[in-house]
């Protein structure tokens, strides 16, 4: 399968003033630290960690909305790290689209939903399209989510959350991208309308071919509509591989806690592994050796001086851990 | 008193209205619960279906003048508490009854050290001044917080979300309330931290036999921590039991919904089951069983009607037409 996007050892690092003369000290908040990834056409990328891992950070380098430090963002062949021109950030902003995590603060409260979900289409408009044209675009797009005519005249604020969420999506599908952006697209809602909006996220991608990218902290949101998975942690990734894979043979501890920690609807459901101790590590001074070691129940002598890299442990499947069989330390 | 199967909290036929230029908002429309000492009670339900304002009317801490409990009783420990005039309140609130709110930082005053502010409670007591301070210390090491004594003339905005709720829990259990209500205490932790969390509330609730109210949308976490369980939809208990029988048998079809909407972690299905609909406002709600609009098995009668509460299998009830019709 082609590759929609391929990132190579993306960094990002947030200057922070450490004091000094004129503050001319700095230290560097290391958010997103050398991560790799491909995502290929018409498949369902996720992005899985706790708050603090960089993910949201990640999501942000992939939209430009942050200048990334170091590495390359291939999106259909091209660089577009260095896009600085009107037609390149045009064009790339016509394929690659967004929707928020709070819908209800992504959407503008003064303007009606039919000119919300018109805008990208007015703004890119290459087809030279009548405002009528846009309107009826829109309208269509509003039904592809399963909104009504009657919701085109109203404001945000009358709308309920599921369906605040549904205008995002369909802002974010007018233009036909490439590629959706999606971070934490249900975890503000309902559980009775969860169900509605993922299976929502299925159907348009099946209509139009989209490629999604996910963020979630739920594993289980993840593990329904993913089809590869990584996990991160203080800005560097843990584990990747195809979702089915990653759920029945979690490998990395971190992987293996989260799971461990997700509650389960069952009574009878009996834990396996115990909590994980301590919280996410401060990003501004990450753990010498492996990010981890101060939470990771196994953590060996060596994980607190050396940097595990990843590795394959089946074909597709990558860990970075060394203290699973075939583990190797960054030399 | 010492009886272990008389109930602790009994609420019965609770309204708590709120009277808003828009109307009249049924929040709490008729509900019936008990909580017997030592015992964990998870209160589930979606947004807006009135768990909180529950919670809220038993403390009386209801914003006024909007919200007022229109009728029904709050009998705690046999005294009703809907009656009691506010100055009285406050022998029950803290001392005998406790809250953990959702949202720590708001609970938290951001100008006190949270020495400071564990050692209020105390205050009221009237713990000698000498004493104070070690007992603050033991209280927030009961919590495991770590390195206390460095952190009691820190500020809440220097500690981590995961140590704030932990410092309201302290807080809450200085005073070893026979009963705790935590209000969705968890929503704003992550995963591990709310794993964590969630095993140091079930710790405290056993050593010190607390009884303890869960408020929660997350059937995970009901599952895992409680004993019996209440499925709250628009203002009302559509059905309550042990947690196993609610689990394993859910009768009323609101609950076998929200059970088969969950996404499972080693179960992946081609699509999701998924409710139509949202729920209703409580502004606004449905005549006869405030369902219907959305249940598959709604018949005539659902639309006419509010539905009666029907025992199940000797464990709780469910409030639903269907098990009207098999037993007559």
């Amino acid at each position: 399968m082609e590759n929609l996007l391929e990132v190579q050892h993306l960094v990002k690092y947030f200057p922070i003033s450490a004091g000094g003369f004129f503050r001319r000290r700095y230290k560097s908040c290391q958010a997103v630290d050398d991560i790799s990834f491909t995502v290929p056409k018409g498949s369902c990328f996720g992005l899985a960690g706790e708050s603090g891992s960089g993910k949201s950070t990640l999501a942000k380098l992939l939209l430009l909305l942050e200048q990334a430090t170091r590495g390359s963002i291939l999106f259909e062949g091209r660089d577009v790290r260095h896009f600085r021109s009107r037609s390149d950030l045009l064009w790339y902003r016509s394929r690659l689209q967004t929707v928020f995590q709070d819908a209800g603060s992504s959407l503008s409260p003064r303007m009606r939903i039919q000119d919300i979900v018109s805008e990208p289409l007015e703004v890119h408009n290459q087809k030279q399209l009548s405002l009528s044209q846009i309107h009826a675009r829109a309208e269509e797009v509003l039904h592809d989510v399963g909104l009504g005519a009657n919701i085109l005249t109203r404001y945000p604020h009358e709308l309920s959350g599921g369906q605040k969420q549904r205008v995002a999506i369909a802002r974010a599908i007018i233009l036909e991208p490439a590629m959706v952006i999606l971070d934490e697209p249900v975890s503000a809602l309902d559980v009775s309308v969860r169900a509605q909006i993922l299976n929502l996220l299925a159907d348009l991608q099946e209509k139009h071919n989209l490629t999604y990218l996910i963020i979630a902290h739920d594993l289980a949101v993840l593990q329904q509509i993913t089809t590869r998975i990584a996990v991160m942690y203080l800005g560097q990734i843990v584990e990747i591989g195809n979702t089915p894979a990653v759920f029945s043979q979690p490998t990395h501890p971190y992987t293996q806690a989260l799971l461990a920690a997700m509650p389960v609807p069952d009574p009878r459901h009996i834990k396996r592994v115990s909590a994980l101790s301590g919280e996410i590590g401060n990003p501004i001074d990450p753990p010498p050796g492996c990010r981890f070691h101060p939470r990771c129940p196994q953590a060996g002598a060596e994980c607190k001086t050396r940097l595990p890299v990843l590795y394959e442990v089946s074909p597709g499947h990558e860990v970075a851990c060394s203290l699973t069989e075939a583990g190797q330390w960054k030399s | 008193m010492n009886n272990p199967d008389k109930p602790l909290l009994s609420v019965e036929n609770l309204k708590t209205y709120f009277y808003t230029n828009a109307g009249i908002v049924k929040a709490v429309d008729g509900v019936s619960f008990y909580v017997r000492p030592g015992e964990a009670l998870g209160l589930a339900g979606e947004s807006g279906c009135g768990k909180s304002i529950t919670c809220h009317s038993i403390l009386r801490l209801l914003p006024k003048p909007a919200g007022r409990i229109v009728s029904g009783k709050i009998l705690f420990e046999g005294v009703d508490l809907v009656t009691q005039p506010e100055s009285r309140m406050r022998q029950w609130r803290g001392k005998e009854i406790s809250m953990i709110l959702q949202d720590p930082l708001m609970a938290l005053n951001p100008v006190y050290t949270i020495g400071n502010q564990v050692a209020e409670s105390f205050q009221l007591d009237k713990v000698a001044r000498k004493s104070l301070q070690q007992k603050v210390i033991d209280v927030l090491k009961s919590v495991k917080i770590p390195s206390v004594e460095e952190r009691l003339n820190t500020y809440p905005f220097q500690f981590s979300g995961g140590m704030r709720q932990r410092t309201c829990a302290a807080i809450a259990i200085s005073r070893y309330p026979k009963l705790l209500i935590a209000d969705e205490p968890t929503t704003s932790l992550d995963v591990t931290i709310q794993d964590q969390f969630i095993k140091l509330l079930k710790e405290i609730q056993q050593r010190h036999h607390m009884a303890l109210i869960l408020v929660t949308h997350d059937l995970g976490l009901v599952a895992e921590s409680c004993d019996r369980v209440a499925i709250m939809y628009a203002g009302r208990i559509v059905e309550t039991g042990s947690v196993l029988r609610v689990f394993e048998n859910p009768a009323h079809p609101y609950t076998r919904a929200l059970m088969q909407a969950i996404p499972r972690l080693g179960q992946k299905n081609k699509r999701l089951f998924q409710i139509e609909g949202e729920p209703p406002n409580p502004a606004n709600l449905p005549p006869g069983c405030y369902f219907h609009p959305r249940c598959h098995q709604a018949m005539e009668h659902c639309k006419q009607e509010y539905p009666p509460e029907i025992p199940i299998q000797g464990d709780g009830y469910a409030a639903c037409w269907r098990y009207h019709k098999e037993e007559a």
